[in-house]
């Protein structure tokens, strides 16, 4: 490759007709210069995305000790579980929930920060963005700290003002709650971020225009900010929606998927039966049960991101 | 719209003067700003309240906790250096996310630029393959990865994480500088094929210059997910010698019954600090680099 790419194309050097088949060498050699620049990259995503997705099905269908192909087995085994459908319950509670509340709070923020004057909005932004930034697994532990059932923080505060101490992580529904808290914590400041650069996008003139029709906050923010940010909030949504889906770090630090198995979502409960348990091909199962789900995701933001390609184009 | 542009700062409003209801408005704005704030900042505050107090004092359940009433110590760090393998797990972090930082920026400036730049037979399939493969997430992937790499005989290594990490930084990483290398103009590339550049001598003297803020940005991105990597590290590896940062400090500093919250919250600020202290340093690369995403097209 690198002796395909010191050549370089010499241009006319012997009358017209050398000058055409070097331009069709040139094309033909840009080619595939081309493609050998992505030789690496395709290796990759070859190798270890898509292999191991289709590896995955493979895995799937075969019995515990990988002997024996035994079809959708183990689909149908997970399907009569009661634990799984608990899983599944829990994984809707916890994405739809937490990728609400990261929508809401992501939105507010951005709006409260963008009123500001435009000195101060750097200060409030970079500290605002802080549980991003941290690495999940490690905010997790402070957080579990935070819950500890007999050093609770919070329970400290909730006693100190006569208030009944909270069974934070012990008691299975406050245990779902405490993990989708941390989500939201964690989630919400990338909301944050794309809606005030959405923001920012908006031309100031339509609101000097609405201003001058004697128009209300509301009205504005119903009438402009929101539409003109649609494609980016669906965008961020869908986005969110899998990456919440799919988390793994809070749930598995936090509870382990416990108390009675009750906080489970996909990812913690395909890690204790595939690694934990060591039954792989079950394991894999349940992490194939997410495909869907983000199959559908996938292909509207693939829609949203291609028009908005168009529209700023 | 550019992601530069999006970082830049806001054009400078209208100056006007401040009605009553203008100044109610930025006094509410405020009031909710810092409860969101506090919100958002308390785990971290507590969890360095907590690195910094003794033993006798986070295991005493009267006093105020969010406080420290028997004076600063540095005890729990001197512990976390001394005492456990923290600075092994350190080193194999930065080693393991040096490596993938490397291999990712090679790979996808290399990529990206073909992509973004020249054409060839299946290229616009393979950006839009790209951009799938960054939605497919880790925790699909980890247990056929897991039989993967125990076949390799890497299971427990971290050269393993070296192999499987560009999984989570590759597929974003050349999506955005398809991005950035898209938004540089067609004449500068013509200029430099009339002065008879090679493509690679284009690539290394124009394109990675002009095009250095996505560099960076996708440098950092790069770095923090290397970085803060938990599910292959939790699946794969399981001796100390082995282990990176995340792992080590949820689990191994964990010691039988007691856990030593104050020596756990001091590894994890310290495990936390390189990626904090490149955001304080490179904040504007590092929201360009996070917002860029959703806007290149």
């Amino acid at each position: 490759m690198v002796d395909a790419v010191q050549q370089t194309w010499m241009p006319g050097l012997a009358g017209e007709r050398a000058r055409r088949s070097g331009i069709q060498r040139l094309l033909r050699r840009r080619s595939t210069i081309a493609f050998a620049m992505c030789v690496p990259l395709i290796v990759i995503i070859a190798g270890l995305v898509a292999y191991p997705a289709l590896y995955a099905i493979y895995l799937s269908m075969l019995n515990r000790a990988q002997t024996r192909f035994i079809g959708l087995g183990n689909f149908t085994f997970l399907l009569s579980r009661d634990v799984f459908w608990m899983v599944v319950e829990q994984a809707v509670i916890f994405t739809g929930f937490a990728v609400a509340f990261k929508a809401l709070i992501g939105l507010i923020t951005a709006h409260l920060i963008n009123n500001l004057p435009v000195k101060g909005q750097r200060k409030w932004r970079g500290m605002l963005l802080v549980p991003w930034v941290i690495p999940l697994a490690l905010s997790s532990l402070g957080w579990w700290w935070l819950f500890d059932p007999t050093h609770s923080a919070f329970n400290w505060l909730i006693a100190a003002f006569g208030g009944q101490e909270i069974p934070w992580l012990s008691d299975p529904y406050w245990a779902r709650f405490s993990v989708i808290l941390v989500n939201v914590w964690y989630g919400s400041p990338f909301f944050l971020i794309m809606y005030l650069a959405a923001l920012k996008s908006v031309p100031e003139q339509l609101y000097e225009a609405a201003a001058i029709d004697g128009a209300s906050a509301w009205q504005k923010f119903r009438h402009i900010t929101l539409p003109m940010m649609r494609n980016i909030i669906a965008i961020t949504v869908l986005f969110s929606l899998i990456v919440t889906f799919a988390n793994f770090d809070i749930v598995q630090i936090m509870t382990a998927g416990g108390p009675r198995n009750m906080t489970h979502v996909f990812a913690t409960y395909a890690f204790m039966l595939g690694i934990k348990s060591g039954d792989i091909p079950l394991g894999a199962s349940v992490s194939l049960f997410m495909l869907p789900l983000l199959a559908i995701a996938a292909v509207f933001i693939l829609r949203g991101v291609r028009k908005r390609g168009r529209e700023i184009g | 719209m550019t992601a530069a542009a999006l970082a830049a700062p806001a054009p400078p409003r209208r100056r006007s003067s401040l009605s009553r209801n203008r100044r109610w408005a930025l006094i509410t704005s405020y009031v909710f700003l810092v409860l969101f704030a506090i919100f958002f900042l308390v785990p971290p505050y507590y969890m360095i309240v907590t690195s910094l107090k003794t033993d006798a004092e986070v295991a005493h359940m009267a006093t105020n906790p969010w406080i420290i009433a028997d004076g600063v110590t540095f005890d729990q760090f001197k512990l976390l250096f001394t005492d456990t393998d923290f600075l092994i797990y350190f080193k194999n972090t930065a080693i393991v996310t040096l490596c993938v930082v490397a291999i990712t920026m090679v790979v996808s400036v290399l990529a990206a630029f073909s992509l973004g730049r020249m054409k060839f037979w299946g290229s616009s399939v393979l950006a839009a393959g790209i951009f799938l493969t960054y939605l497919v997430p880790d925790t699909l992937l980890f247990i056929p990865l897991f039989q993967i790499v125990r076949s390799l005989g890497l299971l427990n290594s971290y050269w393993g994480m070296v192999l499987v990490y560009p999984t989570l930084t590759v597929p974003f990483c050349t999506w955005i500088m398809i991005g950035y290398f898209q938004s540089i103009p067609k004449e500068l590339d013509e200029a430099a094929l009339i002065d008879g550049a090679g493509h690679m001598q284009m690539l290394l003297k124009i394109f990675i210059p002009v095009a250095l803020p996505g560099i960076i940005a996708a440098t950092i991105f790069a770095f923090t997910v290397s970085w803060a990597a938990f599910v292959y590290p939790l699946a794969f590896l399981y001796s100390s010698d082995q282990q990176v940062l995340t792992v080590g400090t949820v689990q191994s500093l964990i010691r039988a019954d007691v856990y030593k919250w104050g020596m756990l919250m001091a590894g994890a600020l310290v495990a936390a600090a390189p990626p904090l202290v490149i955001y304080a340093f490179l904040m504007d690369y590092y929201i360009a680099g996070l917002t860029a995403g959703a806007t290149k097209g």
